[in-house]
């Protein structure tokens, strides 16, 4: 089994629309949508939801006013100004004690240290996931709650769900769609995988975040390959880019023009290699050409 | 006043509307900062491309065990949430990328063997571009936590008339840490179902956190209706419309302001900034 993820460092270069592609492109593949904060992937794949899993990624403080005292030590252990003081509620309190959920970081210090035993610290749902069946094979993909963390812990979730459907089916290719940045979601979707391939735009913003990006996967030793996405908005750029890119260690996948087909085939909700059989989806076919030989090759 | 501009999806436009929102309110005669807070992948320097004067290291506070105090009775390791202090048999493991300087540890340890000692996690540059203050966090490479790098960049916000917030994209922790505060959120995004979907993710964070926000289209002739009828049915104010025009996505992709490099809009972005700062029922003391 060989594990691909696509990446972009900087975020709208077209990822999304390039990891469902390669899906249609590859036939039978398991997918994962770990971009978790935006996933968009099963907009395009029309997944049609077979098990729903709820997600708990960490535990929340819950203060139970009925058994709090207000003597304020919760507050005072809490570095993440989670614990909010309220106004008087009757004549004989003068204030009381609430968490913030969503400043909350789950640490506990607060249960641990409340003289009362006046809180509650248990799992938080923090979304739900699911798995799918597509017409290109088995999806994972999640849904986190609003204004809910541990998107993290959610990524390696949803990541290790596709692995095991991908050994026990048999299935070759695992492709995940990853999260933009180079922070935590980005770290827990690449670290262990076969390939990496970043999907850059040749613009002065498109190479800086690429460069970050790809400091972030030598720094895992991850191998690593680039596809310039657009590349005709600016060619002297994608010119640039292709020469920092052998500097960088990355190995130059392809190229792919700019084309308004992309939003209509999103429009009409399908890979835009189905929707058309211009330009466009050649420049997608070759890059997964040689995508294909290298993870072949890892 | 405190405007962030954010979005649900990346790639929208954001670190552009925010650059030329405060290109001009500067030319304006206010006194403005930006804050570029998409720590990631910061940008809005290349548009800006502004002259740092200072930066400084950005650390969190991390467990130190003096193992000869330690008499391995296990009560950091109990209480610490993420598995980033750990009480082996023999030795006390500390994980620092894992810790979430909670600080309960050193609190627990009945030995007192447990110092709290900074670790460097980035890096804020400050500095001028022409009228306009400027600073940005860069995350070191390899760091999973953004937000106290987030964090830190708003706290080295310099008194000014109106600071402008580049959030980073999503919806999750860091976009939270960078709209805590803020008295209005501009929300850009694309009239297309991946913009819709992840405009409507965006909606229901800032509501749950109870900031006011209004909706730039950008690229507006692209896509399909999606998004206007969603803000119509939702009372959700469109606040600018700005068109797929080849000549932007050109002077962007060189590192340029639009509003130099395309005077003709800079109509857009005034209107915006008057229309913004009206809703938040503030006064900027020029007529931008
Ligand atoms: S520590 Fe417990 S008793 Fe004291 S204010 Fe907090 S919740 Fe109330
Ligand atoms: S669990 Fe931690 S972060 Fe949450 S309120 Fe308690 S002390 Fe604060
Ligand atoms: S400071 Fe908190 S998160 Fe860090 S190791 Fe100690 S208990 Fe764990
Ligand atoms: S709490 Fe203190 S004494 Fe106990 S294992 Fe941890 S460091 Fe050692």
């Amino acid at each position: 089994m060989k594990e691909l993820v696509i990446i972009s460092g900087k975020g709208g270069t077209g990822k999304t629309s390039i990891t469902g592609a390669f899906a249609a492109l590859a036939g039978n593949s398991v997918l994962a949508d770990c971009d978790v904060d935006a996933a968009d992937l099963h907009l395009l794949l029309k997944p049609r939801i077979i098990q729903k899993h709820d997600f708990y990624g960490g535990s929340r403080a819950l203060i139970r006013n009925e058994l709090c005292t207000d003597c304020g030590k919760c507050r005072e252990v809490c570095r993440f100004d989670a614990i909010e003081i309220r106004g008087p509620v009757s004549p004989h309190r003068q204030k009381t004690y609430q968490v913030d959920p969503v400043a909350c970081e789950g640490c506990g210090l607060c249960a641990y240290f409340c003289p009362a035993q006046a809180i509650q610290f248990d799992p938080a749902l923090n979304g739900e996931w699911y798995i799918s069946g597509t017409n290109y094979g088995p999806m994972v993909h999640a849904q986190l709650g609003m204004a809910e963390g541990n998107s993290g812990k959610l990524v390696s979730l949803i990541r290790q769900e596709a692995k095991k459907i991908a050994e026990e089916e048999k299935i070759e290719n695992l492709l995940i769609d990853g999260s933009p940045g180079i922070g935590c979601p980005v770290i827990a979707s690449i670290t262990g995988a076969d390939q990496v391939l970043i999907i850059t735009e040749p613009t002065l913003s498109g190479l800086h975040d690429l460069q970050r990006v790809a400091e972030l996967t030598r720094h895992f030793h991850i191998p690593a390959m680039v596809g310039i996405n657009k590349w005709d908005i600016n060619e002297e750029l994608t010119g640039e880019i292709t020469r920092q890119a052998e500097e960088l260690g990355l190995t130059m996948a392809g190229k792919i023009r700019y084309s308004r087909a992309v939003t209509e085939a999103q429009v009409k909700q399908m890979p835009i290699v189905e929707y058309t059989n211009d330009g466009i989806s050649q420049d997608i076919r070759e890059l997964w050409q040689v995508v294909m030989g290298e993870l072949n090759k890892s | 006043m405190k405007i962030a501009v954010a979005s649900g999806k990346g790639g929208t436009g954001k670190t552009t509307i925010a650059v030329n929102l405060a290109y001009v309110a500067s030319h304006a005669g206010e006194r403005i900062a930006l804050l570029d807070c998409d720590v990631e992948e910061p940008n809005a320097h290349i548009f800006l491309k502004p002259k740092i004067r200072e930066k400084h290291s950005v650390g969190v506070l991390i467990p130190e065990v003096d193992q000869k105090k330690c008499t391995l009775c296990g009560k950091c390791g109990e209480i610490c949430q993420y598995n980033a202090i750990v009480s082996l048999p023999k030795k006390v493991l500390v994980y620092p990328e894992l810790c979430h300087s909670c600080g309960g540890c050193a609190l627990v340890c009945p030995e007192q063997a447990v110092a709290e000692i900074s670790r460097e996690i980035g890096k804020i540059e400050q500095g001028q571009a022409g009228h306009i203050w400027f600073a940005h966090g860069i995350l070191n490479i390899g760091e999973i936590m953004s937000p106290p790098m987030i964090k830190a960049v708003k706290h080295a916000a310099p008194p000014a008339e109106l600071i402008i917030i580049d959030a980073p994209p999503g919806t999750s922790c860091p976009v939270i840490e960078a709209v805590r505060g803020v008295d209005y959120t501009i929300l850009v995004t694309e009239p297309t179902p991946f913009g819709l979907h992840d405009l409507k993710l965006a909606v229901g964070m800032l509501r749950t956190l109870e900031i006011n926000f209004g909706v730039v289209i950008n690229r507006s002739d692209l896509g399909d209706q999606g998004v206007r009828e969603y803000c119509d049915e939702n009372s959700i104010r469109i606040l600018a419309e700005i068109p797929d025009d080849r000549r932007i996505a050109e002077s962007y992709s060189r590192g340029e302001i639009i509003c130099e490099s395309l005077p003709e809009y800079q109509s857009i972005f005034k209107t915006l900034i008057q229309t913004v700062v009206a809703k938040t029922g503030n006064k900027l003391k020029a007529r931008a």
